[in-house]
């Protein structure tokens, strides 16, 4: 079997994914991120030399320059962390077949080396090589440098690939690798370890002899060859054949009785978030949002940008409605058929979901209480953020959920998955966040503070009010899709 | 019971199921066979309302199944491992149904109580979930919560495929018993000649959507299926 032939594969099997073909302004949208970040990382690469030359006269720029490759090195990683995927290859078909299997990860890994991820950095490093050399750096340095970063770059692409499959492991996935990077970012800010300067100096090192690019090379090799050892384990069946058993956790959730009728999908639900990877940590996501307001309210500077409290409020209450409500009815993709050939009612269906997004919004705003140390305004803004979300948002979020068209496979691995999203998403964001904070920064611009949450709180109980009338609306939408959604979910993206 | 009137199923223009008329009665046991592709699953698909009929329809128990969901509270089925819920248990997956159905703990534990020699011990207090289970016992579960609640209809697509030989010997004696004494009408597929023959009072050969065998079972039929799909011409 020849690269040809694998990439033929690979070929059909992208424009032939059912996902491609429905999912094209994602793809758009894609393209459309790759363009900006590839011209934003032109202009830095063009402008960085003239720029320090300015703020910082009579430095040397090409070693100040190195001296912020270290951060460049931990957001990198930490971008791939989250958004760079080891290359997937269905290759269970391939293992029967007359292919080596070191070729077959041989060739996943080579692949993954021309990811736009390692091809981003040329976009900055040649114009300010280029620059560089124009400011009177010698030429074959200039390159030897160029080359140093390319190599560091598909180092880290590798090292990325170690990191995920070590932390894929463990339950809260992205855990310990965040507290790496930050561990090794306050090592170096409290300058325990200075790694700027270390790694600054051997860069600058090799590019003065090419003779220490060996170094880089040399790692290189090391987590190349790393990588192909454990993927070359994980290439046999055995490992993806022999279904993991999980030991079952059986909470008692006697007490959804009390919700009544709905009190069957509440508890199916609650089983759902707790026992799948995937919605699990998205429940974990919860703290991780309940703590997002300290990014914003302990600077001064924000603290009079009063218009954007209600911004902060609707995403820390609404973290779980957001990430869990945006997947409705998706969740249940999986046995989508079985539910709606069961004798149950829509209505009852959705106001569980209705209810369980309500019951976070409340949970959280109370746990959010405390942020009222910055000053009562937070507080109130929480509380009328919290009030739309019950009211508005919630509803919104069903709504949208009726044109939810793709399948979620539980099983699948948890953290930034994208499986599941498509054009509704983000479409559903603008009534979500954005024109609340319309509505409430021009009241507060032309009214008050006060009444722009009054109008904001008012929404939300307007919402409440209308909650059944709404709810019909919507499950007549979900009825109406019913046959699409079946059809859409029972294939495989 | 089930009356199958003009009903047909159009993909982009290809027909995969036509049928004019066809009358289930109640209590009976009825076996659809045919080979890959001739319609089997897309007419159980019609029936549960999965999917929506060019034309024609299906009217059970009085009920046209794709303008009312009245049907529902006596049909159950069980098509394909996307009828089971991966993160239950098989016995929170009996009660979940249970209660779309309007049966308590105790009821549904009664009903699973009659299935244990057929779960062989494999299903019930194993602390596992149902993704974990293996094919053959995912099936079991699968068509025992199809019997929870009293349903007046039952839909089982291939029901002996993955299952072992026991299994299946025991699945017979459930489906005749269900038919026979408790007046269910039983709708079963299969790829199986001898297990249908076996099992149904009544067996309908699909091919390329259309309806070219009614048989009532007797001791000829065996014979007379395997001479059709062996494509022998007829004596």
């Amino acid at each position: 079997m020849t690269v040809k032939q694998f990439l033929n594969l690979e070929w059909k099997q992208f424009f032939r994914s059912s996902h491609w073909q429905k999912s094209i302004a994602l793809n758009i949208l894609l393209i459309f991120f790759a363009i900006y970040f590839m011209v934003v990382f032109l202009i830095m690469g063009i402008a960085i030399v003239p720029i320090l030359k300015d703020t910082m006269p009579g430095e040397d720029v090409f070693k100040v320059i190195n001296n912020y490759i270290f951060y460049w090195v931990l957001a990198d990683l930490f971008f791939r962390f989250f958004f760079q995927k080891l290359p997937v290859m269905s290759v269970k078909p391939l293992l029967t077949l007359n292919v080596k299997r070191s070729k077959v990860v041989h060739y996943v890994l080579g692949k993954s080396a021309t990811s736009f991820f390692n091809i981003l950095p040329l976009f900055a490093t040649i114009p300010c090589g280029v620059m560089l050399i124009r400011d009177g750096y010698s030429t074959s340095m200039v390159l030897t440098w160029i080359v140093v970063l390319m190599l560091i770059s598909i180092i880290i692409n590798f090292l990325n690939f170690i990191i995920e499959s070590a932390s894929a492991e463990t339950d809260f996935s992205y855990l310990p690798p965040i507290l790496l990077l930050g561990s090794l970012y306050a090592l170096n800010y409290f300058n325990i370890i200075s790694f700027t300067s270390l790694l600054g100096g051997a860069i600058l090192a090799i590019s003065n002899n090419v003779l220490y690019l060996l170094v880089p090379v040399l790692i290189l090799i090391l987590v190349y060859a790393y990588n192909f050892k454990i993927l070359k384990q994980k290439l046999f069946l055995d490992s993806s054949l022999k279904s993991k058993v999980q030991e079952v956790n059986a909470a008692n959730l006697a007490w959804t009785e009390r919700f009544g009728d709905i009190a069957p999908f509440m508890q199916l639900d609650l089983r759902l978030i707790w026992r799948n990877k995937r919605t699990k940590s998205m429940a974990f996501l919860m703290v991780v949002g309940l703590l997002y307001g300290l990014f914003f309210y302990p600077q001064p500077m924000y603290r009079d940008m009063v218009w954007l409290f209600p911004f902060i409020g609707i995403f820390v209450t609404g973290i779980f409605l957001i990430s869990f409500g945006q997947f409705i009815p998706a969740w249940d993709s999986g046995y989508y058929k079985l539910l709606m050939s069961q004798n149950i009612k829509y209505e009852q269906y959705l106001r569980s979901k209705f209810v369980l997004m309500t019951l976070s919004v409340v949970i959280i705003f109370v746990l959010s209480i405390p942020y009222v140390y910055f000053g009562w305004k937070i507080l109130a803004a929480h509380f009328a953020a919290a009030t739309y979300n019950i009211g508005v948002n919630s509803h919104v979020m069903l709504y949208g959920g009726s044109f939810n068209r793709k399948k979620i496979d539980l099983n699948q691995r948890a953290a930034f998955n994208y499986q599941g999203t498509g054009a509704v998403q983000w479409i559903i964001g603008i009534p979500l966040m954005i024109v609340p904070v319309i509505i409430f920064a021009i009241i507060n611009w032309l009214v008050s503070f006060e009444v722009g949450l009054a109008v904001l709180i008012t929404l939300g109980i307007a919402g409440l009010a209308l909650h059944k009338k709404l709810m019909n609306h919507i499950t007549a939408k979900y009825l109406q899709s019913k046959h699409i959604m079946i059809n859409a979910f029972s294939q495989d993206s | 019971m089930i009356t199958t009137n003009n009903l047909s199923k159009k993909y982009n223009g290809v027909t995969v199921l036509n049928i004019e008329e066809l009358q289930i009665p109640k209590g009976q046991s009825f076996g659809l066979v045919g080979n890959n592709g001739a319609g089997k699953t897309t007419y159980f698909s019609l029936l549960l309302d999965l999917i929506k009929p060019t034309t024609g329809s299906i009217t059970s128990n009085g009920i046209v199944v794709s303008e009312s969901e009245d049907w529902k509270p006596f049909t159950s089925a069980f098509i394909d491992e996307s009828f089971l819920i991966g993160y239950l248990t098989p016995e929170e997956y009996f009660y979940f149904i249970g209660e779309l159905r309007g049966q308590n703990k105790a009821d549904v534990d009664a009903t699973i109580a009659k299935f244990e020699d057929f779960f062989h011990g494999e299903i019930l207090n194993q602390k596992k979930y149902l993704r974990d289970l293996s094919k053959g016992n995912q099936k079991k579960a699968g068509i025992v919560a199809a019997l929870i609640g009293n349903p007046e209809v039952i839909i089982l697509d291939e029901p002996f495929a993955n299952l072992d030989p026991t299994t299946q010997i025991r699945l017979k004696g459930i489906i005749k018993d269900l038919a026979q004494k408790q007046g269910v009408t039983v709708l079963v597929s299969s790829h199986d000649l001898l297990h249908v023959t076996d099992v149904c009072e009544r067996i309908v050969v699909l091919e390329k959507g259309q309806i070219v065998k009614d048989l009532a079972t007797n001791e000829a039929t065996l014979k007379e299926l395997e001479a059709h799909f062996a494509g022998t011409p007829e004596v």
